[in-house]
């Protein structure tokens, strides 16, 4: 048997990879971590929260030194309809606030400086290597393929992305469905950082994160907005599926978002300096596939579709780092290959990931309502419009009124089932 | 500069691509589009590399993203290769 080049070859320097490279090379592990982009974050894209008790775990000292973009004081939640917003602005500002926090950020910036903490750690970084194969032996996964060049280790783990086409050659998950991920398409768009602070209400070096609904023409999915360091992140994840029944080229509805006299108020004067989009895995914890690893092989973060999305709470980046611990935690522990798989499972349930995952895993029949995205923030709008309306003349009954906008837009069987299905997610 | 609406053209322009020229990375067969009646790649792909001419998909990896929305959503088969570029190649983001 060939000997091997290396103990643990890591395929993808996003979160889940670097987090995994890195602990196994602190670990002591002879480490090989691969990039297929020029520089780590080079083929990332993000809507760009990270809840930041992930890189605690991998290690206290990363938060510290991590080049994060804005701390989020704010959360809001926008329901768009015509020229019509009405936002819930959720701050705590106290400054000395402890306890769990989260940070903007910036994919390119923050990859590339994870990958050069992993290297600082004495593991080999080669980026600019697309990985193009597993090689297999007896049943068993004994490295990687690149171009011509075979590549050996004990354990290959495949933080390869959403699409993760390694896991799917593994044969662990089938080629990935079009209702289990969203299309996410973003715009950053530069403005200086007193702007932002205006706009947002937020100090230097605090920012706001918001969610919008009602601004995807009826299809399932919604925009994001994150306050970077002279930057807004900009973007609309999308139902692929219902974009398609749709028939409008999503990045048109994205401008319309873009242009919405409530959005553009924010980025007025800005200037639009990369477009970019990905797909993000959905469906959270009934969208993990069954089979995780294989003998000599672990799938981490967004391969594994590790995801969650309340409406409010989207996490990716966090359980991707979490994952890629996991992983480096079982493989350090286990003495044989044969036992990693099982081991990486335990801890993916101690590290509180898969936990985490199933106290969400009925949320995402919530984006199964569709009035959700249009008919609800139509609702509410109208409503407010009549609430706030003085014109001298003598205004309707009020509850008559509000139930004649409730009626135009939903039938009180339809609430009825809505709410239902809603109580029955959360 | 003020916030406008952009084409998808002018949208890719802000990005960095070094195109693997002859070499694309995903392959459709026309004949396969032609027969499909679907055709969600006009609608889903981000970057529009799939266009409508003369009654036929046309595609263009040029300004591909790398996203996967075609792959997952083609579901005639018509894209019946699909890997992300050679390294070196493809789009570069910096600030996404």
């Amino acid at each position: 048997m060939a000997e091997d080049d290396f103990d643990v070859i890591v395929v993808g320097a996003g979160p889940a990879g670097s987090a995994c490279a890195y602990t196994l090379a602190k670990g002591g592990k002879n480490v090989l971590l691969l990039e297929r982009g020029d520089s780590a974050g080079a083929k990332n894209v993000s809507g760009g929260r990270l809840y930041t008790y992930a890189l605690d775990l991998v290690d206290p000292e990363l938060a510290k030194r991590a080049p994060l973009q804005r701390r989020i004081v704010r959360e809001q939640i926008m329901l768009l309809s015509g020229t019509q917003a009405t936002t819930i602005d959720y701050a705590d500002l106290d400054k000395d606030a402890a306890g769990p926090q989260s940070y903007s950020v910036v994919r390119a910036v923050l990859d590339e400086w994870f990958a050069g903490e992993v290297e600082a750690q004495g593991a080999s970084v080669v980026p600019g290597m697309r990985v193009d194969s597993l090689l297999e032996e007896n049943g068993r996964i004994v490295g990687i393929r690149v171009g011509e060049d075979e590549m050996r280790a004990a354990m290959v783990v495949a933080a390869d992305g959403v699409n993760s086409l390694l896991g799917q050659q593994a044969g662990l998950f089938p080629e990935v469905q079009g209702h289990a991920v969203g299309v996410g398409v973003k715009e950053t768009i530069e403005l200086p950082d007193a702007v932002i602070n205006q706009r947002f209400g937020v100090k230097d070096g605090e920012g706001a994160a918001r969610v919008a609904i009602g601004c995807t023409e009826g299809i399932s999915g919604g925009g994001f907005l994150y306050t970077n360091q002279g930057s807004i992140s900009l973007g609309i994840v999308f139902n692929p599926e219902q974009a398609a029944q749709n028939g409008r080229q999503i990045q048109e509805i994205f401008q319309d978002f873009k242009l919405h006299p409530a959005i553009a108020a924010l980025i007025e004067g800005g200037t639009s300096i990369e477009y970019g989009a990905h797909l993000v895995p959905e469906r959270g914890y009934h969208g993990i596939p069954e089979r995780l690893y294989r003998e000599g092989l672990l799938v981490v973060g967004d391969a594994a579709q590790f995801g969650i999305n309340t409406g409010m709470i989207i996490r990716g980046m966090d359980l991707a780092m979490v994952s890629g611990l996991a992983a480096a935690r079982a493989i350090l522990q286990a003495g044989n290959a044969a036992g990693t798989g099982p081991a990486y499972r335990a801890q993916l349930e101690e590290l509180l990931l898969l936990p985490n995952m199933r106290a969400y895993a009925e949320f995402h029949g919530i984006f199964g309502i569709n009035r959700i995205f249009k008919a609800y923030p139509d609702l509410a709008n109208q409503a407010l419009q009549f609430l706030f309306t003085v014109d001298g003349k003598v205004p309707p009954p009020m509850i008559k009124k509000l139930k004649s906008i409730v009626k135009s837009k939903v039938s009180y069987g339809q609430l009825a089932a809505d709410a239902w299905k809603g109580f029955r997610s959360v | 500069m003020s916030i406008k609406r952009l084409s998808p053209e002018e949208l890719l322009a802000l990005d960095r691509f070094a195109v693997d020229e002859g070499n694309p990375h995903i392959v459709v067969d026309k004949e396969i589009c032609a027969r499909c009646s679907k055709r969600p790649c006009l609608v889903v792909c981000p970057a529009r590399c799939y266009q409508l001419k003369d009654g036929q998909v046309h595609f263009e990896y040029a300004g591909c993203l790398e996203c996967g929305t075609c792959r997952v959503m083609c579901t005639d088969l018509g894209v019946t290769h699909w890997n992300y570029p050679r390294a070196t190649f493809g789009v570069t983001y910096r600030c996404s």
